[in-house]
């Protein structure tokens, strides 16, 4: 078969189906039970950090003064 | 021993832009070999000069973010947006008033040399910037870890503007691939693929340091915008130099193919440059400045996936009544009008985020710049996919309807909102209380709607007039109006485009002064109070 069909019919079959079942797919998994707290989480992130980054883990507390929240 | 490295590979560039000058085959090419040597030289000289000094400890940097490259940012964001403006409103009038086009300039500052350099300028100057320094600030604070790849970053603001100065120069020059928003020759192509996979690299790098557990929805936006727009590139200037010394380049596809790939490069750039990275600055600045999180994350998640695997294919629909086959045209006009979906969750979302705050309005005018952007967005994305059907296309292509219709999506939505975070990063970057005057900000509100509003409303009127003039047959079936007749009838409302330009202008200037004053004269920020608050050492 010549490139172009082959393109062609694979596009607007199998193409088509697996983008629409991962579209269907995300939309299942945003709305997934317990993804509320994720999303709150995520949500506020913008809210901290302003002025400098977190510490690592087992970092002094002191170095985060200027962080909000958190 | 990096140094060394630096020294031989800027003398080789230098090197090789000198004898590139030499043997240059046209002008455009022979200036910008020039160019590239006396920023390579200068480099040279730089790196010489520091060459044994102490180095800096970098230890303790990873607890500070990196924002000297974003104020940079914001200084050459605030200053293309001028000269973007400036060009706009000048060829506006040129179009009014021909003789604008002076005899002792033709070849250079003529509507058709100015034109590529006023649409590059505005959006991938101003916008490009905007889009660069904002990515940079929000990737910082949503992983709240500081940028990947050191001074990565600042090799990606030098070099994109020097992309932008080789491309504008070119312009003027004559050296022009002759595709719409994809103008740059191949060598100045093939510089901004460098850039833009450092560019990709310092975001995905800072993101994979990233401190927090989620990747925040605007990072996904700024990161589709890079990755997309890299591809499209590629892509749409695959082309052969016909020589190494010249500017000329010859493309790669031909016909209806050349056709379908720049209009899937030109969609697509107003679809990830102009939508999901402005989109992205959307949710960052709009929630900071509301000081509330955004009304829907599931709606943002769920508009998201839907804008990338829609946008993709609506390119066809700017070639209705084309050779383009009509299958192809009819999959680019529905994808476009189911668009319309996705496009307006992202401006519900950015405007329930103000649900219960909406006193802000009244009070501060920089979120009211925001909340007018997306008022735009929304306008410009029901405009969209109504233009697009074939229809009311078969009046509208090729009138000046379009160029409304860009200019109320551009003007309104990537102005407004790219305002709106200048105004909100400017006291943050230099450490400032606030802003220098908000009466300012409200004169910058208004002029530049007041702006938008005589320019798209002009361009309504004078595009279905000249769509239906030219369509006009008499009882015998001739058409009435010759060419002529439809230019010399819009004469009047291309006046009222540009003084609307004149408005717009005037207030992205009193931006800038502004912004200098706030720098020059606002209250620093109480340092006693928070002493882990100075200014980052950059």
């Amino acid at each position: 078969m010549e490139e172009y069909t082959f393109l062609r019919q694979l596009a607007d079959s199998w193409g088509l189906l697996v983008m629409f079942l991962t579209f269907v797919g995300i939309i299942f998994w945003a709305f997934r039970p317990g993804s509320r707290a994720w999303h709150d989480d995520a949500a506020n992130i913008p809210l901290r950090h302003d002025d400098r980054p977190a510490p690592l883990a087992g970092e002094h507390p002191a170095a985060v003064q200027g962080g909000e929240g958190q | 021993m990096l140094n060394y490295i630096k020294l031989i590979a800027l003398g080789l560039i230098a090197l090789f832009a000198m004898i590139a000058a030499n043997y240059a085959r046209d002008l455009a090419y022979m200036v910008h070999a020039i160019l590239i040597m006396l920023v390579a030289a200068g480099m040279f000289l730089w790196v010489l000069r520091r060459i044994d000094e102490p180095v800096a400890s970098t230890a303790g940097l990873q607890n500070e973010y990196m924002d000297g490259v974003i104020r940079y940012g914001v200084i050459a964001t605030a200053f293309w947006g001028v000269v973007g403006f400036l060009a706009g409103t000048f060829i506006a009038f040129q179009l009014a008033f021909p003789v604008l086009n002076f005899d002792w300039a033709q070849g250079y500052l003529n509507f058709g040399r100015l034109r590529p350099l006023h649409t590059s300028a505005v959006i991938f100057a101003f916008g490009g910037n905007a889009l660069i320094a904002t990515s940079f600030y929000v990737v910082q604070r949503t992983s709240a870890a500081r940028l990947w790849g050191g001074n990565a970053a600042w090799f990606v603001f030098w070099g994109y503007n020097l992309f932008i100065v080789l491309a504008a120069t070119g312009y003027l020059l004559g050296a022009t691939h002759g595709k719409e928003y994809a103008e740059p020759e191949w060598y100045i192509d093939l510089w901004l693929t460098v850039v833009w996979l450092v560019y990709l690299a310092v975001f995905v790098g800072t993101i994979v340091k990233r401190r927090e557990p989620h990747i925040y929805v605007a990072n996904w936006f700024f990161l589709s915008f890079i990755v997309t727009v890299a591809m499209l590139h590629v892509f749409n200037n695959l082309a052969i130099p016909v020589s190494i010394w010249g500017s000329k380049s010859v493309e790669v596809f031909s016909g209806v193919q050349s056709a379908m790939v720049q209009w899937w490069y030109g969609h697509n750039a107003v679809g990830f440059f102009l939508t999901a990275g402005f989109l992205g600055m959307m949710y960052y600045f709009i929630p900071k400045q509301a000081e509330r999180p955004v009304f829907s994350y599931k709606l943002s998640i769920i508009h998201f996936w839907a804008l990338i695997f829609l946008y993709i294919w609506a390119g066809p629909h700017h070639l209705h009544y084309t050779a383009l086959p009509d299958w192809a045209s009819t999959l680019g006009m529905v994808f476009s009008i189911i668009l319309w979906m996705p496009s307006w969750g992202g401006m519900i979302n950015g405007l329930m985020t103000l649900s219960g705050a909406w006193d802000k309005l009244r009070t501060d005018p920089v979120i009211r710049m925001m909340v007018i952007s997306l008022g735009f967005y929304g306008m410009s994305t029901f405009e969209g996919p109504m233009m697009s059907i074939r229809a009311v296309n078969a009046l509208s292509h090729y009138t000046d309807w379009t160029i409304g219709h860009v200019h109320s999506g551009a003007l309104g939505w990537n102005g407004m909102i790219t305002f709106g975070a200048l105004y909100f990063l400017v006291p943050k970057l230099w450490n400032r209380e606030r802003l220098y005057s908000l009466s300012l900000v409200s004169w910058h509100f208004w002029l530049a709607t007041i702006g938008i509003v005589l320019y798209a409303a002009a361009m309504w009127v004078t595009g279905i007039m000249e769509g239906l003039m030219w369509r006009e047959v008499d009882a015998n079936g001739f058409l009435v109006n010759s060419f002529a007749d439809t230019v010399a009838a819009k004469f009047p409302m291309y006046v009222v485009r540009g003084l609307g330009g004149v408005l717009y202008l005037t207030g992205a200037i009193i931006m800038c002064y502004n912004l200098w004053m706030t720098v020059k004269r606002s209250p620093a920020v109480e340092t006693s109070v928070a002493n882990a608050h100075a200014t980052p050492a950059e």
